[in-house]
C-alpha cells in the first residue's frame, strides 16, 4: 500500500533575527492510509513544524513531503490551500472555532470555500455535528459551549469535507481528563472509519490510544513504534495514574 | 466564494460591530451627502443666473452717459450727460448690427392711487425698451410710438407696484394714477420678471413714454439724454460687433481724437451673463472638489478602521485560511467589507443630500436641482473609494501567513 504521508529527509530552518533555528532535521516519515499516528516530544522538538508541514500550512526548506504520492513543496500559497480544504482536516488545542458565530456555521467554513451550495453546506454540515453528538447544539455559539463540545465542533468541522488525514495538535491541552477521553473516543472512532490521524500530544494516556508513537526530540525522529491502543473510555476515567495521585 | 456569500458575510462581519460601521461609514455618508447638496445648490444657482439674465433681455448692450473730467475729478459714468438724442438716432438707423434702440430715462417718483401711495423707479421710455427686455404686458396692453410722439399721459406698472397700490390679484387697468401730481391713465399691467441679477426688484417700475417723461417728471428739454441707451443686437453672436460699432460711432461723433478717453460706456450685458454663469459653475466645481475632499478622509476613515478590523481578526483569518480558505477568498471578503461600508455610505449620503436639497428648496427657497448623473457619480465614486481603501488592508489580510495567524493573540 502506498503511504498517504512520505516525509524524505525534511528539514526546516527558521530565521528569528540573527539566529537560525533547526526546527527539523533530516526527517523520515511514512504514514499510510488509515493510521493513528501520535507524535511526542517535549515542547520545542519541533513536533508542531512537522504537523504543520504534513497539515500543508508550512513548506519544508530542504527534503521533498508527499501527500497521497503527490510532491506539495512547489505549490502555491492557493493550491496549498486546495489541498487543506478538499484533503486535511484541522483541530487545534484551543479548538479555534470563529466567535459568535453558530455551531453549524463554524462546520459550513470549509464547504464555504469548497464553493458548494447553502443548501448543502448546512446538510454535510449537521451530519458531521451529529456524528460528533451535537447535532442539537447547531445554534450554539461557542461562548455558549463547553470546552469539550466546542473541540467536538471542531472536529466536525475538520471532517465534513471528507478528508483523507485529520492533524490534530494537542487537541486535548485546553480540556480535563474525561473530556480529553471523550474526545479520544471520537478519534478512535474516525480512526475505525479509515481516516488518517496524526496528533501530536506529550501526554502519555492520549498517546496510549494511538496505534503508532513518533517520538521526537530537537527537530529529529527518536523512536517509532506501533502498540495496542487503549480504547479511550470516558466513563472509565479518571485512571489512577501517578500523574494524576501526585 | 459567489458574490451572494460574499455579500452575506460582509453584512454579519459589519453587522457585529454596528456602532463602530455607522461611524465608519459617517465619513462617506456626509462626503456625498455634501457633493449631493452642494451641487444641488450650484446647479440652482447656475439655473437661476440664467434665468435672470434672460429676464434682464436678450442680445442687450446699454449704453451710458460718459465720465467727463471736469477739473480733475474723474466723474462716475452718467455723472455727466454726453449722449444725445441724435446719436440715439444715429444708433438706431446707422448700424448693422444693432436691430432697436430706446433712451431710458428713470426718476424716483411717488404713484398715487386712490388709496394708496408707493414710491418707485419710474420710467421713460419708449416700445422698443419693452422689446429689447422681452417684457410683454399681463393685462391691458403696451403703449405705441405714437404715445411716444405726442407724450400721452399713460402709464404701464410693474406688477410689485399693482400689489402695493391695489391689492395682490387687482386689474387697475383703465384706472388712473398721479405721478408728481400729473394723472395718468393705467392701459396696462407689465408681465412679472422677478429680480435682477444684483438683486433689485425689476417689477417695481412704472412706464411712461419717454416723452410724457421728459416734460412732466423730469421737466426741461435737452440735446442731452438723462438716462441711457438700451440696444438690442441682431443676434447673441452679434452683441460684441454691435459693442464697437456703438463706441466707433459715438467717438465719430463726439469728435474723440485718438488717445482721448470714451467719454460713454458700452456694456455687452450678454457678456456679463456668460462671465456670471461661468462664476457659478466654477463656484459648484469648487464647493463639489471641497465635498469630494471629505468623501476622501471618509475614504481613509474605512481604511483605518479596515486596518484595525484585520489585526483584530487576524486569528480568524488563520482559521479561514487553515480549513482551505485562499488569499484571493480572504482578500475578496475585506475589500466586500470595505465596499459594503462605502456603498452603503454612499446610499444614505444620497438620501441625505437629496433630503438637504429638497428642505432648502423648501424652508428657504433655495433653487436647487439634482442632477441623476451628479448622484449615479456620487454613488460610483463613493463604492470605488471603498474598493482603492479596502484594498491595502485586505492585502494586508491575504499575505498573513495562515499558522502566525493562528498563533496570534
Amino acid at each position: 500500500m502506498a503511504a498517504l504521508i512520505s516525509l524524505e529527509d525534511v528539514s526546516k530552518v527558521y530565521r528569528m533575527g540573527d539566529v537560525e533555528v533547526q526546527a527539523l532535521q533530516h526527517v523520515d516519515l511514512s504514514i499510510e492510509e488509515g493510521e493513528f499516528v501520535a507524535v511526542m516530544g517535549p515542547s520545542g522538538s519541533g513536533k508542531s513544524t512537522l504537523m504543520n508541514i504534513v497539515g500543508c500550512l508550512d513548506r519544508p526548506t530542504t527534503g521533498t513531503y508527499r501527500l497521497a504520492g503527490k510532491e506539495m513543496g512547489g505549490l502555491s500559497r492557493a493550491r496549498l490551500a486546495e489541498v487543506r480544504n478538499r484533503q486535511i482536516g484541522f483541530v487545534f488545542q484551543h479548538f479555534n472555532l470563529l466567535p459568535r458565530t453558530s455551531s453549524l456555521e463554524n462546520v459550513e467554513l470549509p464547504l464555504v470555500y469548497a464553493g458548494l451550495p447553502a443548501r448543502e453546506r448546512q446538510e454535510r454540515a449537521l451530519r458531521a455535528l451529529s456524528r460528533v453528538g451535537l447535532a442539537d447544539r447547531a445554534d450554539h455559539q461557542p461562548n455558549q459551549l463547553s470546552g469539550g463540545q466546542q473541540q467536538r465542533v471542531a472536529i466536525a468541522r475538520a471532517v465534513v469535507n471528507d478528508p483523507h488525514l485529520i492533524v490534530a495538535d494537542e487537541p486535548t491541552g485546553a480540556l480535563d481528563t474525561r473530556t480529553s477521553m471523550e474526545v479520544m473516543a471520537i478519534f478512535q472512532e474516525l480512526g475505525r472509519a479509515g481516516v488518517t490521524i496524526l496528533l501530536v500530544t506529550h501526554e502519555a494516556d492520549i498517546g496510549r490510544c494511538a496505534g503508532r508513537i513518533v517520538t521526537m526530540r530537537d527537530g529529529r525522529i527518536l523512536g517509532d513504534r506501533r502498540q495496542t491502543p487503549l480504547r479511550a473510555d470516558p466513563a472509565r476515567t479518571p485512571p489512577l495514574t501517578a500523574e494524576a495521585t501526585a | 466564494m459567489s458574490p451572494g456569500t460574499l455579500a452575506r458575510l460582509a453584512g454579519r462581519a459589519l453587522g457585529r460591530n454596528k456602532m463602530r460601521s455607522f461611524l465608519t461609514t459617517l465619513g462617506v455618508v456626509i462626503g456625498v451627502a455634501a457633493v449631493i447638496a452642494m451641487t444641488a445648490i450650484g446647479e440652482g444657482a447656475k439655473v437661476r443666473v440664467q434665468q435672470t439674465f434672460e429676464a434682464m433681455g436678450t442680445n442687450l448692450l446699454v449704453v451710458l452717459s460718459g465720465s467727463s473730467a471736469t477739473g480733475g475729478m474723474q466723474g462716475g459714468f452718467g455723472s455727466q450727460p454726453t449722449l444725445t438724442w441724435d446719436d440715439l438716432r444715429s444708433i438706431q438707423t446707422e448700424l448693422s448690427a444693432v436691430k432697436v434702440a430706446a433712451a431710458v430715462l428713470r426718476a424716483s417718483a411717488v404713484v398715487q392711487a386712490e388709496e394708496q401711495n408707493w414710491t418707485t423707479a419710474v420710467v421713460g421710455t419708449t416700445p422698443d425698451y419693452l422689446q429689447i427686455r422681452n417684457w410683454g404686458v399681463s393685462a391691458g396692453q403696451k403703449f405705441g410710438a405714437e404715445d411716444v410722439t405726442s407724450g400721452t399721459k399713460v402709464v404701464l406698472l410693474g406688477q410689485t407696484v399693482v400689489d402695493k397700490l391695489y391689492g395682490p390679484g387687482a386689474n387697475p387697468v383703465g384706472r388712473t394714477v398721479r405721478i408728481k401730481m400729473v394723472p395718468y391713465q393705467v392701459i396696462g399691467v407689465l408681465a412679472r420678471k422677478g429680480q435682477s441679477p444684483m438683486g433689485s426688484d425689476y417689477d417695481d417700475t412704472a412706464i411712461v413714454p419717454v416723452t410724457t417723461f421728459q416734460a412732466k417728471i423730469q421737466g426741461g428739454l435737452g440735446q442731452f439724454i438723462p438716462g441711457a441707451i438700451f440696444v438690442g443686437a441682431v443676434s447673441a453672436d452679434a452683441t460684441g460687433r454691435a459693442q464697437q460699432q456703438i463706441s466707433g460711432l459715438l467717438r465719430d461723433r463726439h469728435r474723440l481724437g485718438p488717445g482721448i478717453e470714451d467719454d460713454f460706456s458700452v456694456r455687452n450685458l450678454s457678456e456679463i451673463a456668460s462671465a456670471q454663469a461661468q462664476g457659478t459653475q466654477v463656484l459648484t466645481a469648487l464647493l463639489a472638489s471641497i465635498a469630494a475632499v471629505s468623501l476622501l478622509v471618509g475614504g481613509i476613515g474605512i481604511m483605518n478602521i479596515m486596518l484595525v478590523s484585520v489585526t483584530e481578526r487576524t486569528r480568524e483569518i488563520g482559521i479561514r485560511m487553515a480549513v482551505g480558505g485562499k488569499p484571493a477568498d480572504i482578500l475578496a471578503q475585506f475589500v466586500a467589507e470595505a465596499l459594503a461600508l462605502s456603498a452603503g455610505g454612499g446610499v444614505i449620503g444620497v438620501a441625505v443630500g437629496v433630503g438637504a436639497a429638497l428642505l432648502l428648496a423648501r424652508e428657504f427657497h433655495w433653487p436647487t436641482i439634482i442632477r441623476v448623473a451628479t448622484v449615479l457619480v456620487s454613488l460610483g465614486f463613493s463604492a470605488m473609494v471603498g474598493v482603492v481603501f479596502g484594498l491595502y488592508p485586505a492585502r494586508k489580510a491575504s499575505r498573513l501567513d495562515p499558522i502566525d495567524a493562528l498563533r496570534f493573540e
